[in-house]
Parts: structure tokens; C-alpha cells; sequence
């Protein structure tokens, strides 16, 4: 394979902390009890907010009596359409608006009498304690005109229209070859339809926003993993310019995609904030996340592979069907991952989608590949099946030397050597071949693999790091802690890269005041921090250089002589810290900034995607154990091998591709939102019928990475939030199959499907 | 939730007398009525705390018996030496329902009259005849993959979710009530009611009276609780046994057999029971047991997989009671 | 109102709330203990354990008024190796549900010295398997169940 090989930047030191297995910077925080979430700041004159949501799925309200709610004692407003102050319409969805990217859905709530989901905010009610606002919103009483309403999938999915193109969220489909002549022509064949069922984010915390408004000046803490997009979003549904409000999100208890845009609940503290004259908290309920918060929409798929006898596919076919929502939504990119992972001559990739009168969906870990893989992955061991082939064997005998549609090469492809390690360390070779053979007790035993892929992406970040005179550094950046350790990771880049102390390096994220960061999604944020603060940080060694006073040993260097290490810039010949560089030059502190211009970053990414495909890649093994007389599937050993670039820490790095495996899991077996075909309506909006793994489901997972730089990566990194979920319901399928001889097309892979 | 009052009595007469009044209603550890108050499903005037009550400890009974206070809570009982020696079923059946948190908090008394987990009974929004008694039943059309196939109406076909009562339905529990005229003794296996026309009557329970006491008579056989459910802990039973069996020379001399997740109350199998009574403990005769039990079950489209499930999970249970002998 | 007392982290506390105040809302809007979290608010996460008198519950479902009296330790409270366990393993990520686990892991780990069984207790020892079924009334969505595990057999010595 060949790459033009572009230098990555990098530290001038030794790498002291780039890989290592940090304890994360906010750990004590975290186990004390100290870290505060959005519901948790105080104000003086708070009032609670709870949310009434509609009970029809489409239709209008004729009347909103709230009189009784309002005599309740401690209610400080309802507020309705009738009565509630007019929002901004939600911007026209554009590309060039980050703002209307954020927005939820087109609905502008209490502004009209329309209902368009089920579960839609239709009145808010302000109190002075959670308890009666939640109960006074039980006593808002609509009525409503009810309208015809397509809700369910499963019926008006023949509706499904082809994605219209251009849409450059999404890799939509593809034609190479001729994929259905192929296909017959092939001597050996699958062709099969899978379903994925509506997932849910169900992050452990609740969507919170504190809002409180100081003349045109608003406060806001909010459990976003996008600042940046939320905050332009409310400043074009609000009319005040961007810069009047401020978002603070230090720690937020999980995302997961589902708190990637503005969402109701958002929106609705802000107005109720804004027409009560008070601080409002709304915390919504676990219902109300379900009620308001889309999830991942639910998916229908055909795959279909040809291949000749030994096994070399001569064909792929990959559609796909899922839905958005009438008053908005994301096409799900179901197909991504099958442009990538086989070499095959003959390729129909397509995509259709039907719009429901349903609350949006929204993106959730890896949207596309998470379930796209699952139908193909699943295709392919089906394949194996019918040739007597190794699963393995199959795979690696059709890994694309470029990238199959496109022809366009890798930066970086090692899943041979995924599986050849993972192999080895999972004890693949101790399969017996045969469907239902292998047993421990009464437990059937079986072992199953797959391929994981997710599309590598990054974006502008805006830092500015700090020098101070007494040693210490602070980068400062709007980025977002919701559990991948991003203060950690960059406080470690930026430690290797000025050669101090983990210690001595503070990072200031969580603020929208702070220089613009990137949303928490898409698994871009921290490679695309850490380019800015690479950079970021070899301007201040230059800055530093600068300021080296006369008889200094330094003067005169060039910067590529210098080493950074034990606090300060040294040359063979000798060096001085940063302390007494800045001291005599009667600085106390040095600031430096990076600010990559979005026009300069769309122009490199529109090279490199010319180029390049980038990604992170894995193999998931998997051994379940199936119960032959209930059906009850246990996950009871798990391996993932990944190829993801540079890993900044082995920790927390570990535990977030453990985090998408568990995902995987529970997607695989367990998870599903039920939504009534009658109604619209979510009939399962809780922990305990929504059914996430517990303790009890998840073995230990055993995790491998390459570590290799990818040569094009600033650091040789990439994100990887994402990546791990991809492959892993398959995987369990996969596994499932070999313990019993079934192979179960619907997720999730309940007993029933077993018995 | 809507507005209270609390009283916390601390001896059963006044306890009973609170609790006389329209709209009272008993507090256990509130894991059940809290979150249906909060869900505005329950909506009482009077919540009447019997925590304080002195029915907190597992009483010997003379003849072998356990005498179990109303007030127990589930995880005391389930570590109550004598009722792992002894019931094994009943300590397994309660250490599989709910969290080791849940546990702590939930009593004998709550969890005996805890109600079903229905995803339409739990929407305030939905047709449901339990919540709303004549206001039509979604479930039946609706997802009912929990839902029971065994006692139903077509007025209501929600299972009753407790592992706790299905333990003690096959040990012929019986409960004892303090009412207003007094004390009653009822056997578990009559203490729930089927659905019939008014789902919304789940007792035998009159209004008020207080359930202060489980007394379980001796059983020699050894018993087992096998519960399958979506994962792995921390979910209500699709299907659940609870058997005790004895077995003597390859024929069966004493089985009890209580099935949970297939009916609006615990179900005691006493077709199956009979069937297995004298006839060779093999798996031939558990699964024509167990398929005569479910002969006579009403099945919705979601919810027929459970008489295959439950046929084999009686078999499972009875195999491995019959092979390991004891409770484990 | 009902005027109550407890015991929070060492510090006695009076204070009037209504019978309908969950122990949670209490803790969190009246006292400003925020330590425990409302993941769900109907028992079904554990995100809002706390320790009662030494014992684990769920104060969501808990009413304020039936813990009068009674000594209430939130991770505000607690000083206890599990805290350090739980970083070095990694046992959380975005720490929301972390409180929980922590209070939890304790309130289980006296459970099991005093010698309370659990679903899958077949032989003594406080393996792998029996911690994940004692603890599997805490939900971490994070994914973090394999580095609580291994915090919980680290403080126990295993
Ligand atoms: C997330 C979750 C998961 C659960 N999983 C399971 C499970 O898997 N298996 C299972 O069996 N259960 C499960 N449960 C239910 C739990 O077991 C019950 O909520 C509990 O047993 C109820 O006991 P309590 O004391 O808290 O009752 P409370 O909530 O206090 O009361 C429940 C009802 O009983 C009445 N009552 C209480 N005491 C008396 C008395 N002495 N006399 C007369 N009436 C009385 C109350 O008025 C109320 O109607 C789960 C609960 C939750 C929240
Ligand atoms: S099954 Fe019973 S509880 Fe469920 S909706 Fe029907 S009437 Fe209500
Ligand atoms: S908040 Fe109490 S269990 Fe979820
Ligand atoms: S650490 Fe995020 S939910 Fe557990």
C-alpha cells in the first residue's frame, strides 16, 4: 500500500505521558462526589420546570386547561401556546448553519396549536419545587382534534423513498459493477433481510438545563456534548447574539449522541426562564428523555453476497430502510461500512427512508456502521456457513488492498493483523467448526467474530495553551467531558509536548466563554484537540526561544535543536527551564494560540478525502453460552483487537472501547424501544423495561490495540468512542449461530428467538 | 405526586383504624407505591407507614413452621438461616427479584401486594382497565410479550410480577390479615385474585386491612426457584418455577409446583402436580406435566413463546432437582 | 410539613419537607448534597444509592419523612479505599453513576461479610460472578462494569 507519508507533528521530547495508563485528572472528583452536573447549581431564586407531553401522535390541541395546575400551591406559571412567549422558528436546515444542525426538529414549541409526536412538549409548568411542578404538569388537561398519523415502522416502511443525494452527512450509496448480475451468476449465495429495532442513548443522567437570564444575558448549565452548536442554535431561537449566553458543561453524565443538539427540554428552561423572570431548572424525567430525546432509528436491511467456490465474493448487495421524522431528523448512513471492508468487484449500496410522525431520531454511537455492520457481519459468517469456510479464512481472503468503491487507498488497514493477534489471544483455533457441538454443562458453547469499522473525522478546534512563569501550563478549549477523559488526554499531549509534569498542566474545558472547541461527537473531538494544542504547543516552544535571555545557552538555537523536557527548552549543550526563561525576561506568563480557519480546514479535509480513506478498523471475538432450555444467551468472553492510530492513554482508552462493546451487547440482545403501533407512543420509557446490560451481562472484556500512528494523523491519532460498538451485536449473532445452528436476523436476540 | 398525609402509627389497632379511611393506604419500603404515586397511578390521601409496626422478625412455628412478620424485609428473610435450610426456594426467589438496594427496602407485606408491571397500566395515557376500571384494555393489541397466558380475561391479561409470592404459593403460605373485624388467615394460593370483569380487584383483601404475618408450614422436599427473564439480573421474570420435589426409588412421592410470569397471580400448577404424583420423575412425564398445566393457556401473538418456556423451565427445574436432590 | 431530623455525613440536620419529598429530592434540592444521583427516579438505575444506618438503598423511591432519625452516608460521607479502587481501575467515565456504584459497593460488601447470600451464590467467596450479581442494581450506560469489578476485588484483597 502505498502512502505519501506526511510527517506527523510531534513532540520534540521524549514521549512521557502520550500512552501511558494516566489515572484520569478528574478521578477524585468523580469518586467524591464533588463533580457537579447541569441539575446540580444552586440560585437563589430557582424554580423547578417539568414538561406536559401530548398523548396523540399528531393532531391539534383544542383547548389547554391549566386551572387547575395553577391553584396548586408553589406553581409559579403554566406556560402554553396561548400563553407563552414566541421563540424564533427553528433555522431551515443547512449545511452552513451549525446551528440549524442542532436543532432537534422544525417544531416550534407552544407557539402553535399543533401536535406532531407523541410524547411532544405541549405546556411547561414553573413551581418552586420539582415535586409540584411534576405534579401540577399531571394536571394540565389538553384536548385534542386527533389527525391520521403513520407511526409504525414495520407498516409504512413500503413507503421508504430513496435518500435524496447530496446530503454530505452521509456516504449515501453506491454503484460499481453490475451487483445483481453478479449475484446470480454466483455459484454461492446469500441473500437475507435483517432488522435493528429503535435504540435509545439512555445515558445515566437525565437531559438537565439550568437557565437563568441577566437582562438579554443567559447562564446556562446544560448537559451538552455541543456547546458550541446549542449555543448558536439558542442564540438564533432567542434573537440575542451568540456571545450574550454561556454554556457551561463541566461534566456531563453521558451522551452518547443523544446530547449532541438542542432538544426540547433545552429550549423550553430558556423560554420558561425567560417569561418567569426566574433561574429555572428542568430536569427531565427518565420518561420525558424518552418523550423528547430521539433515538436511533430503526432499520431493515438486505444483504446479499455472492462469492465463488473459494470463497472470493464477486458481489454485495447492501439496502437499507429507516426512517426520520416528518418535522425533522437524520438519514441513518446504514450502508458506510460495506463501501470499506471487501474487495468486490460488483457493489449496489442504496438507502431509502420513510418519514413518521414520530420525534426525530438522532445520531447515537456510531450511526450507520453500528447497525450497518451488524447485517453485514452477520451476511458474511452466513456466507461462511455455506461455504465451509472459516470465518476468518473468508475475511481475510477478500480484504481490499484500496478501498473498494472508491479506489482511493488507506491511510492505515492492519486488520489482517487484528485477526491474525486476535486469533492467537481468543484461542480461535479451539472452535470446532460444527453448529451446536461445543458444550460446558448443559451450556451451548459458541465463538463468533466480526468486523469493526468506523470512519475517522475531525474538525477546527481553537486553543490557546498558557506558560507560566512558575512552570505550569493551561490549555484552554470549549471541549467536553462526558466520560472519555478529555481533560486527561490533552493535560498528557500537552505535558509530552512542553516536557513538564502531567501535574502542572491544567486544561479549562466545559465553557463556551473558553476558544471555540468541537462537539463531542462523531468521535472527532479528541484528535481534533490534539492537533490544535500540537500546534499550538510548538509555537509556544518557539515564543519561549524568543524570549532566551542574552548568555543563555539556548540563544541562538534553532528550535529543532531543542529538546522540551524537565520543565524547560534543552540543547546538548546545556538549557533552561521555562521558569527562569520567563523570569528573566520579566514575564509571568506567555500565551499562545492556534485557531485553524474553517475555510483552510475544509480546503485539507476536501484533499485528504480526495486522497485518502481514513478509519479505525477492528475484530471483535465473541464466546456466548446459550441455555438449550430456555434460549438465554450469556456473553461469556470477549476480545476486541483495534487498529486505531496512536492510543494517548491505555486506560481510558481501554475502557471506552469497552464501553461500545457493552453497547454492543445490549443492543445485540436486550435493548429495544417499543413504540405502540396504534399510538406512536413509547411504551417502555424506563431503566427497568428498556432493558441496557447490567453488571451480570458483561464478562470481562479483553481488549487489544495495535497502537500503530496513522502516518496522516497529527500524532498518528484517532477517535475512538465509536468504533467499538461496530461489529458487536454481529459478533454475538455470529456467536449465537454457532452455539445452536440459528441464525437470528431481528435484533434484539431475546430467548424467544432461541426456544 | 398529589398531595398526602403521613402517618407513621406505632401498634396495628391504630394502624388498622388509619387505614379504615376512603383514600388511606399502607406504606411498606415504597418501592412500588412511591414510583406509582410519582407516576400519578396511585393517588391515596392517607399514606399509612407500617414500618413501625412490631411485625419485623421470622418467628419458629411450633411443628416446623416459619411464622414471617408482614415487615420482614426481603433481604432479611432471604439470609434468615432457617429459610435458606429450609425454603431454599423462597430465599433464591427473593434474591432474584429487584436489586440487593430494592431488597433492603422492600417487606414481605409490600411485595405480597405489589402490582403489575404492564407497560399500559404504567401509562396514564392508554386504555387500561386495572388503572381505569372500563376503559378497554391496550394490551391486548398492543406489546404483551410480558403479559400472561394462563387465568387471564379479556377484560385484562397482566401478570402478577412478584418472585416472592410464587416461592410461597408452592410452599401453601398462608397470610394472615388484621382487618376491622379482626384477624384472618388466608391461604397465599387464595390471596390474589384472577381478572375476570373487574382486573382492578386483585385481593382478597377488604379495604384496610392490614396483612401482618407469612406462615409457611413445614415441606421435607427439596425446592428449588429458576427464573428467566431479558438479562441476567435486575428484570421481572418471563417465566418463573418454583418447585419443591421428593422422589423415592425413581417415583415421585411429593412435588409442589408454582409457576410466575404466565398469570395475573402465582399460579399453583395442581394439574401438573397431580400428573406427577406417583409417576417416574423422568423428563418425559415433567414435560407432559408441565404441557397439561399450559393446555389450557389463551395466548396473544407476543406472548405464545411462553408455553414452550415454561414447559422447559419446569423441566429444567424438576431434572435438577430430581438429579441433585437438595436445593442446589 | 412535616419536621424531621437526620443525620447527614456526620452533621445533624432538621428540616420541614412535605410527606411526598423523597429522601433524593431532599438530599439534593433541600440540603444540597448532590453526591446521589436521579438517574430514573423509579428504583430501576442506582444512581441514587445511599447508605441508611450502614445499609444500601434507593433514595429515589425512599420518602424523606420514613427516614426521620435515621444516620443518612452519601459519597460525600465516604473516606474509603474503594474511592482510590475506583480510579486506578478505571471503574467509571463520565461519573454519573459513580456515587451510586460506590455507596452500593459498600453497602454490598457488608452485605456479603455478614453473610447475606445472593442469586448466585454457590461457593464461598466473593468471586467475579458474585459481585456482578450483588451489584447489578447499579446500571452504568459508560460501560464501566469490568473496572468497578476490578476495584471492588482489589479493596477485598482478591
Ligand atoms: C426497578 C424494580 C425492579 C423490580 N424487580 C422485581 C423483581 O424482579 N421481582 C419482584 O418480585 N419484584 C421486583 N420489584 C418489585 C419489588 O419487589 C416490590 O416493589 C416490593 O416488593 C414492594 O415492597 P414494599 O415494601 O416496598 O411495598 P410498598 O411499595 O410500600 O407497597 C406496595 C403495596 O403494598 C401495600 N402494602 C404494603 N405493606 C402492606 C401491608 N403490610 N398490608 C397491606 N398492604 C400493604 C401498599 O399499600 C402498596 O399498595 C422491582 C421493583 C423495582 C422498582
Ligand atoms: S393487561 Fe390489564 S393491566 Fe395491562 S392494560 Fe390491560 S387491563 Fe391494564
Ligand atoms: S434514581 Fe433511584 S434508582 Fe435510578
Ligand atoms: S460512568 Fe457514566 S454511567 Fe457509569
Amino acid at each position: 500500500m502505498s502512502i505519501d507519508y506526511v510527517k506527523p507533528e510531534q513532540a520534540t521530547g521524549t514521549t512521557r505521558y502520550v500512552g501511558q495508563a494516566v489515572d484520569r485528572v478528574d478521578g477524585t472528583a468523580k469518586t467524591s462526589g464533588q463533580a457537579r452536573f447541569a441539575a446540580e447549581f444552586p440560585y437563589p431564586d430557582l424554580a423547578h420546570a417539568a414538561l406536559v407531553h401530548a398523548t396523540i401522535a399528531r393532531g391539534r390541541i383544542t383547548a389547554i386547561d391549566t386551572a387547575a395546575a395553577r391553584v396548586v400551591h408553589g406553581v409559579v406559571d403554566v406556560l402554553t401556546h396561548e400563553n407563552a412567549p414566541a421563540m424564533k422558528p427553528a433555522p431551515k436546515m443547512s449545511m452552513l448553519n451549525l446551528g440549524s444542525i442542532a436543532s432537534s426538529s422544525s417544531v416550534n414549541y407552544l407557539a402553535t396549536d399543533e401536535v406532531h409526536w407523541n410524547g411532544q412538549p405541549v405546556a411547561v409548568v414553573v413551581a418552586e419545587t420539582v415535586e409540584t411542578a411534576r405534579y401540577a404538569a399531571s394536571l394540565v388537561a389538553p384536548t385534542y382534534q386527533e389527525l391520521p398519523a403513520a407511526v409504525d415502522f414495520a407498516t409504512e416502511k413500503h413507503n421508504a423513498v430513496p435518500e435524496k443525494k447530496g446530503n454530505p452527512l452521509l456516504e449515501g450509496g453506491a454503484d460499481k459493477g453490475d451487483a445483481t448480475a453478479a449475484l446470480a451468476a454466483a455459484p454461492v449465495s446469500v441473500d437475507l433481510e435483517f432488522s435493528t429495532p429503535q435504540y435509545n442513548h439512555n445515558a445515566i443522567e437525565p437531559h438537565a438545563t439550568t437557565a437563568v437570564w441577566d437582562g438579554d444575558h443567559l447562564t446556562l448549565h446544560d448537559s451538552t456534548q455541543n456547546i458550541g452548536w446549542v449555543r448558536k442554535h439558542l442564540a438564533q431561537r432567542f434573537g440575542v447574539p451568540e456571545k450574550s449566553i454561556r454554556i457551561l458543561s463541566p461534566f456531563v453524565g453521558g451522551g452518547f449522541g443523544g446530547k449532541g443538539r438542542a432538544w426540547p427540554g433545552t429550549l423550553l428552561a430558556v423560554l420558561a426562564a425567560r417569561a418567569t423572570g426566574r433561574a429555572v431548572r428542568l430536569a427531565l424525567t427518565r420518561e420525558g428523555v424518552y418523550h423528547t430525546v430521539g433515538g436511533r432509528t430503526p432499520s431493515t436491511q438486505r444483504v446479499a453476497l455472492g462469492a465463488d467456490a473459494q470463497g472470493r465474493l464477486t458481489a454485495i448487495v447492501h439496502t437499507s430502510v429507516s426512517r426520520i421524522a416528518r418535522v425533522g431528523g437524520l438519514p441513518e448512513p446504514v450502508t458506510t461500512a460495506t463501501h470499506h471492508l471487501y474487495a468486490v468487484p460488483n457493489i449496489h449500496l442504496s438507502h431509502e427512508v420513510v418519514e413518521l410522525d414520530l420525534l426525530t431520531n438522532t445520531f447515537m454511537r456510531a450511526p450507520g456502521e453500528a447497525i450497518g455492520t451488524f447485517a453485514l457481519e452477520s451476511a458474511i459468517d452466513e456466507l461462511a456457513w455455506e461455504l465451509g469456510m472459516d470465518p476468518i479464512e473468508l475475511r481475510l481472503r477478500n480484504e481490499p488492498e484500496r478501498d473498494p468503491v472508491s479506489g482511493k487507498s488507506f491511510t492505515q488497514r492492519m486488520l489482517r493483523e487484528a485477526y491474525a493477534r486476535g486469533a492467537e489471544r481468543f484461542g480461535w483455533r479451539d472452535r470446532d467448526p460444527r453448529p451446536g457441538v461445543m458444550r460446558d454443562g448443559r451450556w451451548l458453547v459458541g465463538m463468533g467474530v466480526a468486523t469493526a469499522f468506523r470512519g475517522s473525522i475531525h474538525m477546527p478546534v481553537h486553543v490557546t495553551v498558557r506558560l507560566g512563569a512558575d512552570g505550569k501550563l493551561v490549555v484552554r478549549c470549549a471541549l467536553h467531558e462526558i466520560g472519555m477523559g478529555t481533560a486527561t488526554a490533552q493535560a498528557q499531549i500537552a505535558a509530552d509536548e512542553m516536557g513538564v509534569p502531567l501535574e502542572s498542566v491544567r486544561v479549562e474545558y466545559g465553557d463556551s466563554e473558553l476558544p471555540r472547541g468541537v462537539g463531542a461527537i462523531g468521535s472527532a473531538q479528541t484528535a481534533s484537540a490534539a492537533a490544535s494544542v500540537l500546534a499550538a504547543c510548538a509555537k509556544l516552544r518557539k515564543a519561549v526561544l524568543a524570549l532566551a535571555p542574552p548568555g543563555s545557552p539556548l540563544r541562538g538555537r534553532r528550535i529543532e535543536e531543542l529538546e522540551a523536557r524537565d520543565g524547560g527548552l534543552h540543547h546538548r549543550d546545556g538549557g533552561q527551564t521555562y521558569t527562569e526563561i520567563l523570569t528573566a525576561a520579566g514575564r509571568d506568563h506567555l500565551e499562545v494560540e492556534h485557531k485553524p480557519t474553517m475555510l483552510g480546514f475544509l480546503a485539507r479535509t476536501v484533499r485528504d478525502s480526495r486522497r485518502w480513506v481514513k478509519a479505525t478498523t477492528g475484530a471483535q471475538f465473541c464466546e456466548v453460552r446459550v441455555d438449550p432450555d430456555t434460549g438465554e444467551v450469556r456473553v461469556s468472553r470477549w476480545l476486541g483487537v483495534f487498529d486505531l492510530g496512536t492510543v494517548i492513554n491505555a486506560r481510558t482508552a481501554a475502557s471506552q472501547l469497552r464501553g461500545g462493546i457493552v453497547m454492543g451487547i445490549g443492543m445485540a440482545l436486550s435493548e429495544q424501544t417499543l413504540i405502540d403501533h396504534r399510538t406512536g407512543r413509547i411504551m417502555n420509557p424506563s431503566l427497568a423495561e428498556y432493558h441496557v446490560p447490567v453488571h451480570a451481562d458483561i464478562p470481562h472484556i479483553d481488549i487489544d490495540y495495535l497502537n500503530e500512528p496513522d502516518p496522516t494523523m497529527p500524532l498518528g491519532l484517532h477517535g475512538i468512542g465509536e468504533v467499538s460498538i461496530t461489529g458487536a451485536a454481529a459478533a454475538v449473532a455470529n456467536a449465537v449461530r454457532h452455539a445452536t445452528g440459528k441464525r437470528v436476523r431481528d435484533l434484539p436476540i431475546t430467548l424467544d428467538k432461541l426456544l | 405526586m398529589r398531595p398526602f398525609a403521613y402517618v407513621k402509627p406505632v401498634d396495628v389497632e391504630t394502624a388498622v383504624l388509619a387505614a379504615a379511611k376512603p383514600g388511606a393506604k399502607f406504606l411498606g419500603g415504597g418501592t412500588n407505591l412511591v414510583d406509582l404515586m410519582r407516576e400519578g397511578i396511585e393517588r391515596p390521601d392517607t399514606v399509612v407507614d407500617v414500618t413501625g409496626l412490631p411485625f419485623d422478625t421470622v418467628d419458629e412455628l411450633p411443628g416446623g413452621g416459619l411464622r414471617i412478620g408482614a415487615m420482614v424485609r426481603n433481604s432479611a428473610l432471604a439470609a434468615d438461616p432457617r429459610v435458606r435450610a429450609r425454603y431454599p426456594v423462597l430465599s433464591q426467589a427473593l434474591l432474584c427479584g429487584a436489586s440487593g438496594q430494592l431488597r433492603n427496602m422492600a417487606t414481605v407485606g409490600g411485595n405480597l401486594l405489589q402490582r403489575t408491571r404492564c407497560p399500559y397500566f404504567y401509562d396514564t395515557a392508554a386504555a387500561c382497565n386495572k388503572r381505569e376500571p372500563g376503559s378497554g384494555c391496550d394490551a391486548l393489541d398492543g406489546f404483551n410479550r410480558g403479559c400472561a397466558i394462563l387465568g387471564v380475561s379479556e377484560s385484562c391479561i397482566a401478570t402478577h410480577p412478584s418472585d416472592m409470592c410464587v416461592a410461597l404459593a408452592a410452599l401453601d403460605a398462608v397470610v394472615e390479615v388484621r382487618g376491622a373485624d379482626g384477624t384472618r388467615r388466608i391461604p397465599l394460593t387464595d390471596f390474589h385474585r384472577l381478572p375476570g370483569d373487574t382486573p382492578e380487584i386483585e385481593t382478597t383483601l377488604a379495604p384496610g386491612d392490614l396483612v401482618t404475618a407469612v406462615e409457611l408450614p413445614p415441606v421435607a422436599a427439596g425446592s428449588r426457584y429458576r427464573k428467566v427473564r431479558d438479562r441476567a439480573s435486575y428484570a421481572f421474570a418471563l417465566v418463573s418455577v418454583a418447585a419443591a420435589l421428593r422422589v423415592s426409588d425413581g417415583i415421585v412421592t411429593e412435588v409442589r409446583l408454582a409457576l410466575g410470569g404466565v398469570a395475573p397471580k402465582p399460579w399453583r400448577a395442581r394439574e401438573a402436580e397431580r400428573l406427577l404424583v406417583g409417576g417416574p420423575a423422568d423428563e418425559a412425564s415433567f414435560r407432559r406435566a408441565a404441557e397439561a398445566e399450559l393446555a389450557a393457556a389463551t395466548l396473544r401473538p407476543d406472548n405464545a413463546f411462553k408455553v414452550a418456556l415454561a414447559a422447559s423451565t419446569v423441566v429444567a427445574t424438576l431434572r435438577m432437582l430430581s438429579t441433585e436432590g437438595a436445593s442446589r | 410539613m412535616t419536621e424531621m431530623r437526620m443525620k447527614v455525613n456526620g452533621s445533624v440536620e432538621s428540616l420541614d419537607v412535605e410527606p411526598w419529598v423523597s429522601l433524593l429530592d431532599a438530599l439534593r434540592d433541600r440540603l444540597g448534597v448532590t453526591g446521589p444521583k436521579k438517574g430514573c427516579d423509579q428504583g430501576a438505575c442506582g444512581a441514587c444509592t445511599v447508605l441508611v444506618d450502614g445499609m444500601r438503598i434507593n433514595a429515589c423511591l425512599a420518602l424523606a419523612v420514613q427516614y426521620d432519625g435515621r444516620e443518612i452516608t452519601t459519597i460525600e460521607g465516604v473516606a474509603h479505599p474503594l474511592q482510590e479502587a475506583f480510579v486506578r481501575h478505571d471503574g467509571f467515565q463520565c461519573g454519573y453513576c459513580t456515587p451510586g456504584q460506590i455507596c452500593s459497593a459498600i453497602g454490598m460488601l457488608a452485605e456479603y461479610e455478614a453473610g447475606m447470600p445472593s442469586a448466585v451464590t454457590e461457593s464461598p467467596g466473593l468471586d467475579e460472578a458474585e459481585i456482578r450479581e450483588r451489584m447489578s442494581g447499579n446500571l452504568c450506560r459508560c460501560g464501566a462494569y469490568n473496572g468497578i469489578v476490578d476495584a471492588i476485588m482489589d479493596v477485598t484483597g482478591r
